[in-house]
């Protein structure tokens, strides 16, 4: 069991990602934000407990749910927003949008618009740190759907057949958008799929941070030391839809309640107060109320990005 | 100057590259002890080891997504793609991550990767490893491509492209892995996005590039059997396009016919045939002609194979239609 003080640091975190992904739909729904976003409310766990996992110099390629990776990686809610909303603050000044965003200087490579094309660019990611001898060890994030296209086998394969530094993290929500895991998966066993690619794979509870960090924390240990990849499944659920247009219609409200139960922020809440950090729960929420606020206001006051420059950058400038 | 096969030039750039830049790697299926099949990369696992010199598995679209990956942290890596047709397998990681990373991350990484991949007909494989597929890559912003055409050009423009900080899809005519020709010594660069006038002459404009260049150098020698005397145009680099030699040269010859080994629809030919009619329609004296191969996948049988091909003799005809 993690010390209290600790618990109150994850709580941080998962409010922060739950109350950004929270604002972003309610600006979506103002048509501030444009376009679609993939939320990952219910998922944070997974996010923040990989990532407690991570030291200085590692590095993190992401989905297409992708926020909360940049949230636990330190990114600025501000500057996510501002992304999202095409502003000259966000991280890559509105090009990219939710799908395309990354911020290296964090170690965070990307989110991805293609189910399963972040799998290969982590594992090239892992080649580099390998032939440079960086030291850094890749985290590459997917969700259950990913596992069906050929980039996750093609690259597991390789990172196993050359030892690279990477953990693969299977957010499994067991949906690829809305055909459920039974319909995707023969057999239904995303572990075993990568057990075939001779990789030490476990599976862990998505909603529980401790149990997230611990798991990634023991397989990036082998991953660090040189023995190869290794991959981690984290049985999570998503409390929203895949995406704004979603009307959940093929999953039921009593096994969406049964999930609510165990909430990662409804678990965390009750471990703080078992310990008797009632108190410094609720400052952490109001906290992490008026941070996000604060980005939201930083985000919406910004300049929009400059469509005169829109043409720029497709090449480098030699 | 040396005499080298183009599959040499080309194996020299890649061991010039290899020497003097540590964060060059290879790699592709077979680029090992076997040489790459058309024995490009023959003894370069010898000299620079399993780690510079990486044979992968049979995984097209991973390897180039492990290329991006690998670019935007550090290393430039140098794939090879077995035939260009196989292509296809790689299109997501080439078109949507590979082309679109720096622009979408908003400069903030670079993707200096080459994809280094044999095209073209005439050997008698059959539909699958037979093809051209450049112009489906002509649309993707963010791509250079480029079709040397000697050994010297490949040499030159090998180098060029493993230095470019932009992804380049360098593709390699089959047909002239077994062609000689003289190579300066030394490292030295073609610069991507120059076309070069290989032929001069007054009353046509042949364009081609790869092996299309010496087909339409023969076909200019037969036309100057007849009194036509032809520019001939090697584009080198398809994209950035050089608009302006291709502009400068039908100016002055009024007659324009493009040549390209992959299918008509769609093709090269049409964007260059564009391109002409908005900038110097004008001066034209007819209508822009497109040989291409025929809208027909490649058989494996050689004469029909030879049927569907572009060839030298459909460019005489051509030009005996813009006269």
């Amino acid at each position: 069991m993690k010390p209290p003080l600790a618990l109150l640091e994850d709580y941080r975190k998962v409010l922060l990602i739950r109350m950004v992904e929270e604002q972003i739909e309610r600006l979506l729904a103002d048509g501030r934000i444009s376009g679609t976003c993939h939320l990952c409310i219910g998922q944070e766990a997974v996010a923040v407990g990989v990532c407690n996992a991570l030291r200085q110099g590692d590095q993190v390629v992401s989905s297409h749910r992708g926020h909360g990776h940049l949230l636990a990686m330190g990114g600025d809610p501000a500057r996510l927003l501002g992304e999202l909303m095409g502003k000259e603050i966000g991280y890559c000044r509105g090009r990219g949008g939710s799908q395309h965003m990354s911020a290296p200087a964090l170690g965070f490579l990307g989110t991805n618009g293609i189910t399963g094309g972040g799998i290969p660019i982590a594992t090239g990611a892992a080649l580099s740190a390998k032939t440079l001898r960086s030291g850094s060890a890749v985290v590459c994030f997917f969700g259950d759907g990913a596992t069906s296209q050929g980039t996750f086998h093609e690259s597991l394969n390789m990172a196993a057949l050359w030892k690279l530094p990477v953990l693969y993290v299977c957010e499994n929500n067991g949906y690829a958008m809305s055909t459920p895991v039974e319909r995707t998966i023969a057999g239904g066993d995303i572990l075993r799929r990568a057990s075939a690619y001779a990789m030490p794979a476990e599976r862990c509870d998505g909603m529980d941070v401790e149990a997230v960090e611990c798991a990634a924390s023991r397989l990036l240990q082998g991953v660090r030391n040189g023995t190869g990849p290794a991959f981690l499944e984290a049985i999570t659920y998503r409390f929203c839809g895949h995406s704004r247009s979603d009307r959940l219609v093929y999953r039921s409200r009593e096994e969406e309640a049964h999930w609510r139960r165990r909430d990662p922020v409804r678990v965390l809440r009750q471990r703080l107060e078992d310990a008797g950090l009632s108190r410094e729960a609720a400052a952490a929420e109001a906290e992490a109320e008026s941070r996000v606020a604060e980005a939201v206001r930083r985000a919406i006051e910004a300049p929009a990005s400059d469509p005169r420059r829109a043409l720029e950058g497709v090449q480098a400038d030699v | 100057m040396s005499e080298m096969f183009f599959s040499e030039a080309l194996r020299a750039a890649l061991d010039e590259a290899l020497e003097a830049d540590p964060t060059v790697i290879l790699l592709g299926e077979d680029i090992g002890s076997y040489g790459g099949a058309f024995g490009v990369t023959r003894g370069l696992l010898e000299k620079y080891g399993p780690e510079r010199v990486r044979e992968t598995p049979i995984s097209e679209n991973s390897i180039v997504g492990v290329a991006v990956g690998a670019a935007i942290t550090g290393l430039r890596p140098i794939v090879e793609v077995m035939f260009m047709d196989f292509i296809l397998l790689a299109a997501d990681q080439i078109a949507n991550h590979a082309a679109k990373l720096r622009y979408i991350y908003d400069g903030q990484v670079n993707v200096p990767i080459v994809i280094r991949t044999p095209a073209g007909a005439g050997r008698g494989y059959g539909a699958s490893h037979s093809q051209s597929l450049e112009s489906a890559f002509l649309s993707v912003p963010g791509l250079k491509i480029v079709a040397p055409s000697t050994p010297a050009e490949a040499k030159g423009l090998l180098a060029a492209a493993i230095r470019d900080p932009d992804p380049v899809l360098f593709i390699e005519s089959k047909a002239l892995y077994n062609v000689r020709g003289e190579v300066p010594e030394g490292a030295y660069e073609v610069p991507i996005g120059k076309a070069r006038v290989v032929r001069q002459g007054g009353d046509l404009t042949l364009i081609g590039y790869g092996a299309g260049v010496g087909t339409c150098l023969e076909a200019a020698d037969e036309l100057a059997a007849g009194g036509i005397e032809a520019d001939v145009v090697d584009l080198r680099t398809l994209k950035p396009m050089d608009t302006a030699t291709i502009l400068a040269s039908v100016r002055k010859t009024r007659r324009c016919i493009v040549f390209e080994e992959g299918h008509l629809t769609g093709g090269v030919g049409a964007e260059i045939s564009a391109r002409i009619t908005e900038g110097c329609f004008a001066d034209l004296e007819a209508p822009v002609r497109r040989v291409a191969a025929k809208d027909v996948p490649f058989p494996a049988a050689p004469a029909l194979e030879r049927m569907v091909m572009a060839k030298r003799e459909d460019i005489i005809r051509a030009v005996e239609e813009v006269f």
